[in-house]
């Protein structure tokens, strides 16, 4: 009997977080201007030392000026939406549960763009209507999927991915019919792209996924025990309703604030938990912060494969994701009809 | 500080407060209480749970017993917190439960339930481990006293070897076990079942009631299980709440209620009562 401790949460963050750091070096050296290893970690040493002037201007410009805020912002990106797919995995008791295969994402990025036809430079809209478009959608899927009552795992993932259709539909309609505004493009909502940098000030946008992922972890005991049963957490004393409303509200919430800066990337939220649980267990007090980190990780690597693999053409990121992620969502359904 | 395992929490020790000659303290009080399922839900059928009235000491096993619909479950919802009573009141340790907040009532009572389908696969120690959550903090980490008590519990329904198993390769027997090794988890001074019974063959049916048994006598719970065996109740309890209709129709020792005529009509079948040796009847089913 080994319960799991704050310090075995601490050092496997600790483990993953330096992968990711040895990920976002390698990132930074891919690419078309040549920049070795070594001249990345002085920049970046330099750089966090607030050293500017001990750095040639051209290091300057590709690690900080181009690189570092395309990485930076697939991190928010992945961590954000693998928090948000561990907490629908929980919300919804349903392991398959993924903002993008519920429609989520969709919903996000459908409010994102109602936000820029109706309030193109109210700065933050964006970011609020993405994050009521990902409450709405959750919200109808959430009732969609009932069946006698009680939610069916089968019928939520019918509802979601049948919502996540219908409202592609409604994105490219508008997108067509209104193709003479900047809208960006079709590809950015519907398969996501990090190469446009966000409108937004990204302080915000951390700050943001900071606040959102520690609310789910303030339930991740609770988590637990929802997992094995709600009747039998309320009995143990869940307050059910109270984390319900707090993992619906916050995931929301994250998967609003990816969608608005990257479009609707897909399959990370679900493959990202999943990964997680097979290396370290179960237990959301240590796969929250493993799949936030996580999350950062496979984006990061996905992005980089992207603007890479067929150079100089980029791939959209999520076109990455869903080659990885399609497969293990078949693999995970079919294990569980076994 | 927390009783040891076994003891309800109430307790300090244990030789406290067991002087068989004085009155085992009183547990729970269920003084009138009614329930009825809200009229203005449509898709719910109406249903009422009459008064009900009894009440359960230190040490006592009482059975509630009764055909189908006719309103155990509703009565163990009402004495677990989970639904307020409409009228009347239900007590447990002189305090009324549907005032207690969540994670207090969780400390004093324990409901087993058939579990629900787990999620992901759980080995038993993390199982019965989620006992010990009503204590500390909500966002919290398990200690090795909670390890310990876990550990306890394990062995207080002899599932110590079943600690390192996955609860999904468990049997129906094994998996009962552990399950009531979570409630015992909780500590708490009243457990509930919630018909416990239901999928053992008869030989895990009557080491399910010889354990539940040995538990109040040795430990000082109170025990009270809704279950459909009439002659099993009638050989482990101390006391029948025998229901019918939503009605609370009799209350007593298990020969006090076990009235033929009055248990054909409830169960409508025909039915034959004899009182064994022990003092404790026995119920046969009359032949053509």
């Amino acid at each position: 009997m080994r319960p799991l401790t704050p310090r075995r949460v601490v050092t496997t963050c600790a483990l993953l977080l330096f992968i990711l750091f040895a990920i976002v070096v390698i990132s930074l050296r891919m690419g078309a201007y040549p920049i070795s290893i070594t001249d990345i970690v002085m920049t970046l040493f330099n750089g966090a030392m607030g050293r500017r002037d001990e750095i040639p201007s051209e290091f300057w410009l590709v690690v900080f000026g181009l690189r570092l805020p395309r990485i930076a912002l697939g991190i928010v990106v992945g961590a954000a939406l693998s928090t948000a797919g561990a907490g629908f995995q929980a919300l919804l008791r349903n392991p398959l549960a993924d903002p993008y295969v519920l429609g989520v994402s969709s919903g996000a990025a459908l409010g994102a763009i109602l936000s820029l036809i109706a309030a193109p430079h109210t700065p933050g809209a964006i970011q609020l209507a993405a994050f009521a478009g990902a409450a709405a959608t959750i919200a109808a899927v959430y009732f969609l999927g009932r069946r006698g009552g009680q939610l069916d795992s089968g019928t939520l993932l019918l509802a979601g991915i049948v919502t996540a259709s219908f409202l592609s539909a409604v994105i490219m309609f508008l997108m067509t019919t209104l193709s003479g505004r900047d809208l960006r493009g079709m590809a950015f909502w519907l398969m996501g792209d990090l190469a446009t940098p966000p409108a937004i000030d990204s302080r915000w946008l951390y700050l943001v996924l900071i606040v959102a992922v520690g609310s789910i972890y303030t339930t991740a005991s609770d988590l637990n025990l929802i997992l094995t049963g709600e009747q039998e957490a309320r009995h143990l004393g869940v307050n059910v309703n109270r984390v319900k409303l707090v993992v619906y509200v916050a995931a929301s919430v994250l998967t609003g604030l990816a969608v608005s800066v990257s479009g609707a990337i897909g399959y990370v939220g679900l493959l990202v938990p999943h990964v997680m649980r097979m290396l370290f267990g179960t237990d959301y007090r240590l796969l929250i912060p493993t799949s936030a980190i996580g999350g950062a990780i496979i984006i990061l690597v996905a992005d980089t494969l992207a603007r890479t693999i067929v150079a100089p053409t980029e791939l959209p990121v999520g076109a990455m994701t869903a080659i990885a992620g399609a497969p293990v969502f078949i693999y995970l359904m079919r294990r569980r009809m076994r | 500080m927390s009783a040891p395992v076994g003891q309800p929490s109430s307790l300090a020790s244990p030789s406290g407060g067991s002087d068989p000659q004085e009155n085992p303290p009183m547990r729970l009080k269920v003084e009138q209480a009614s329930y009825a399922y809200s009229a203005t839900d449509r898709s719910a059928p109406k249903f009422a749970l009459g008064p009900a009235s009894f009440h359960a000491q230190q040490r006592e096993l009482v059975a509630i017993l009764g055909p189908n619909a006719s309103g155990k479950s509703t009565l163990l919802r009402l004495l677990a917190g989970l639904e307020k009573p409409l009228s009347g009141r239900i007590e447990v340790d002189a305090v009324e439960v549907s005032t207690l907040d969540l994670r207090t009532r969780a400390q004093r009572i324990a409901l087993v339930q058939q579990e629900s389908e787990l999620l992901f696969p759980l080995r038993v120690w993390e199982y019965v481990l989620q006992g010990r959550y009503p204590y500390g903090r909500r966002l919290r980490f398990e200690s090795e006293e909670d390890c310990l008590l876990a550990g306890n519990a394990l062995a207080q329904v002899g599932a110590d070897a079943l600690r390192d198993r996955w609860m999904d390769q468990l049997s129906g027997g094994e998996k009962q076990r552990v399950i009531l090794a979570r409630a015992l988890a909780q500590q708490p001074s009243l457990l509930l079942l919630d018909e416990p019974t239901q999928h053992l063959d008869i030989g895990g049916k009557v080491e399910l009631l010889r354990r539940l048994r040995r538990l109040t006598d040795d430990s000082r719970y109170t025990v009270l299980v809704v279950t459909h065996e009439l002659n099993l109740a009638a050989e482990f309890s101390d006391r029948i709440v025998l229901l019918h209709k939503g009605k609370c129709l009799r209350v007593g020792t298990p020969a006090e209620v076990y009235d033929q005529a009055l248990l054909e009509e409830v169960f409508e079948a025909p039915l034959e009562v004899d009182i064994r040796p022990n003092g404790r009847p026995r119920v046969i089913l009359r032949g053509h």
